[in-house]
C-alpha cells in the first residue's frame, strides 16, 4: 500500500455505529432466549474457575471452547461478515481459539486454574464476572438499551473479556497458548470502537493490560 | 456573482462558469417513481459521449453497508426512491463497501428498476484474473443487465484490469471505463494513467478544503475529455459538522444555498472539470437537500474564491 502514512483508522471503518450496534439487536432478537443458556454457561465457568483443580480446569476449557466456536459461527461468520468482509478472516481465528481451548480440555490438568499466586485469583474472577454478568449492562448504561446488549458466548467482546479473566487464573503454559488471539481482538475491537467514537472503547484494552500484567507478575513470582 | 436566474435558462451564466453545466435535464423517471416538482436539476455532459449526467449522484460508502437488517435495507430503498424522484441518476458502489451492493439490488428491485439509473461500480481485487468474476458477482448483487461505468478501485492492479475493462466496453458489456482514487492519494500515478489511456471517467476526492486535484488532475481531465466524479465531498460528514458550528454566511442566499451542505456541493459542481459529485447519506431529507444543491443559482468564479476565503478562515 503506497502512501500508507496517509491512511487513518477511519479509512478502514466500513460501517456506521448505528449499523454496528443494530447487529446486536438483530442477533439478540433472533437467538432469544438462548441468552439464558449462554449466561448460565458463563456462570458455570466462573464457579469452575473459583473451585480450581484438574476437572474444573478441563470443564472450563471445554465450555470456553464452545463459547468461542459459537461466537465464530453465529456472530462473526453469519452476521458481522455481512458488514465487514474482514470478519470472514476473524471467524477462523476464533475457531482456532476454540480448538486451542479444546486441546486444553483434553489435557489432564485442563487450564490448571488457580495455580498461580493467590493475589491474582480475585482480580481474575472479577474480570471474568464482569464479562459474563456486567458486560450486557454496558449497552443499557450507554443508552443503547437492553435490546442491543452484548452477551457472553454470543458476541465477541464479553466473551473475550471473560476469557481474559479466566486466563489470569490459568497456568503459564495455557496463557502462552491462549492469550495471543484474545489480545489481538482487544486491540482490534478497541480501535474499532474508538474510531466509531464509542465511549466503552477502552474496556477490552484495559482487560488486556490486566491480563498481561498478571502474566508478568506470575512469571516474576515464579 | 450569480445573476439570480435559474441555471439552465441563463446562457450568460454558463459562459461565466466556463463549464458545460449543461442543459437542465427533466427527470427521466420510471412510472413507479414519483417526480419531484421542485424544478429540474443541473446536468453536465459526459465528455466522451455527451450523455447528460445530473451533477449530484449518490455514494454508498458506509451508508448502504447495513447487512441483512430489513429495516435499514428498506430505509436505503427509500433513499434511492427519493434520489430518483428528485432527478438523480448515478449510484456509485464498490465490492469494498461490505453489503452495499446487495442493498442497492434490494432497492432497485423494490423500485421497479428505475430506467434513469446510471450504475457506477468498481473492480477491487489484486489480480486481473479474478476481476471478471468479481464484476459478475457485483452485477448479480445489483441485479442489472450490465453496469454503465466500471472503475478500477483505488488504482488496485490497474495495469491488469484496464485492458479487460476496455475489452468489455468494446463488447458492449459496460458503457464507460474509469479509475478512482481518494483523499489525494497517488495523484502522480493517476495522472499517468489519465495521460496514457482513453478513460471515460476519473473519480477523486475534491471539496472546498481538499483542492489538490485543481492543480493537475482537473485541468488534465478537461483537456483529455475525461468526466470527473468527486467523492468524499463532506469528508465523511466531518466537514459539514465543522461548518455547521458557524452561521451560514449571507452570500449563501445569492447562490440559493439554504444549508452548509448545499454550499459545499455547489462549490464542487461548479468546477468546470467536475461532472458530478456523489455524497452518501442514509437520510431521505439529506438526499433532497443534496439534489436541491443542483437547482437554482450556482456560484461563478468570483463567488467560488469568496467561498474558499470564507471557509478557510473558519
Amino acid at each position: 500500500m503506497s502512501e500508507w502514512w496517509t491512511y487513518t483508522l477511519s479509512d478502514f471503518l466500513l460501517f456506521s455505529p448505528r449499523t454496528y450496534y443494530r447487529l446486536f439487536e438483530l442477533h439478540n432478537a433472533e437467538l432469544w432466549p438462548a441468552h439464558f443458556v449462554a449466561v448460565a454457561g458463563g456462570i458455570a465457568v466462573l464457579v469452575l474457575a473459583k473451585r480450581g483443580g484438574p476437572a474444573a480446569g478441563r470443564a472450563a476449557a471445554a465450555m470456553l471452547a464452545l463459547a468461542w466456536a459459537s461466537v465464530a459461527w453465529a456472530f462473526l461468520w453469519q452476521r458481522y461478515a455481512t458488514i465487514n468482509w474482514a470478519a470472514s478472516w476473524l471467524a477462523p481465528a476464533f475457531v482456532v481459539q476454540a480448538l486451542l481451548f479444546g486441546l486444553f480440555a483434553m489435557r489432564p490438568r485442563g487450564l490448571a486454574l488457580a495455580s498461580g499466586p493467590a493475589s491474582l485469583v480475585r482480580p481474575g474472577l472479577a474480570v471474568a464476572a464482569c464479562g459474563i454478568l456486567a458486560y450486557p449492562l454496558v449497552s443499557v448504561a450507554l443508552g443503547r438499551g437492553i435490546a442491543a446488549a452484548e452477551v457472553f458466548g454470543m458476541v465477541p467482546d464479553p466473551t473475550v473479556f471473560a476469557t481474559l479473566g479466566i486466563l489470569v487464573l490459568a497456568a503459564p503454559a495455557a496463557r502462552v497458548a491462549l492469550l495471543p488471539i484474545p489480545l489481538a481482538w482487544c486491540a482490534l475491537t478497541g480501535a474499532t470502537l474508538w474510531t466509531m467514537g464509542s465511549p466503552e472503547w477502552w474496556l477490552l484494552p484495559a482487560a488486556a493490560v490486566l491480563a498481561i500484567a498478571a502474566a508478568i507478575r506470575q512469571r516474576r513470582g515464579a | 456573482m450569480s445573476s439570480g436566474r435559474p441555471i439552465g435558462t441563463d446562457v450568460h451564466r454558463r459562459r461565466i462558469l466556463g463549464a458545460a453545466i449543461a442543459a437542465v435535464v427533466a427527470p427521466m423517471v420510471s412510472p413507479s417513481v414519483a417526480i419531484a416538482q421542485r424544478g429540474p436539476v443541473a446536468a453536465r455532459p459526459i465528455p466522451s459521449t455527451g450523455e447528460a449526467m445530473p451533477v449530484v449522484g449518490l455514494g454508498t460508502w458506509i451508508t448502504f453497508n447495513v447487512g441483512n437488517d430489513p429495516v435499514a435495507r428498506d430505509a436505503c430503498a427509500e433513499v434511492m426512491r427519493t434520489f430518483f424522484a428528485a432527478g438523480g441518476r448515478m449510484i456509485d458502489s464498490s465490492p469494498m463497501y461490505g453489503s452495499s451492493q446487495p442493498v442497492i439490488g434490494h432497492g432497485l428491485r423494490k423500485l421497479g428498476r428505475p430506467a434513469q439509473l446510471f450504475s457506477a461500480e468498481k473492480v477491487w481485487v489484486g489480480s486481473g484474473a479474478r476481476g471478471r468474476a468479481q464484476m459478475e458477482e457485483s452485477r448479480r448483487h445489483w441485479d442489472v443487465p450490465r453496469f454503465d461505468l466500471m472503475q478500477v478501485h483505488n488504482l488496485l492492479a490497474w495495469q491488469e484490469h484496464l485492458p479487460i475493462l476496455f475489452e468489455m466496453k468494446a463488447a458492449g458489456r459496460i458503457r464507460y471505463v474509469g479509475i478512482t482514487t481518494s483523499e489525494g492519494r497517488r495523484h502522480n500515478e493517476i495522472e499517468e494513467v489519465m495521460r496514457k489511456h482513453p478513460l471515460d471517467f476519473v473519480q477523486l476526492s475534491y471539496n472546498i478544503l481538499d483542492r489538490e486535484a485543481e492543480e493537475r488532475l482537473l485541468p488534465l481531465a478537461r483537456d483529455r475529455g475525461i468526466a470527473v466524479i468527486a467523492n468524499r465531498p463532506f469528508r465523511e460528514g466531518a466537514l459539514v459538522q465543522a461548518l455547521e458550528r458557524h452561521p451560514l454566511p449571507a452570500w449563501a442566499a445569492e447562490i440559493d444555498a439554504a444549508t452548509w451542505a448545499q454550499v459545499v456541493l455547489k462549490f464542487i459542481v461548479t468546477h468546470p472539470a467536475v461532472t458530478c459529485v456523489i455524497p452518501a447519506t442514509t437520510r431521505v431529507a439529506h438526499v433532497r437537500e443534496n439534489l436541491d444543491a443542483a437547482r437554482g443559482r450556482l456560484p461563478d468564479e468570483a463567488m467560488r474564491k469568496r467561498m474558499i476565503a470564507h471557509v478557510e478562515k473558519l
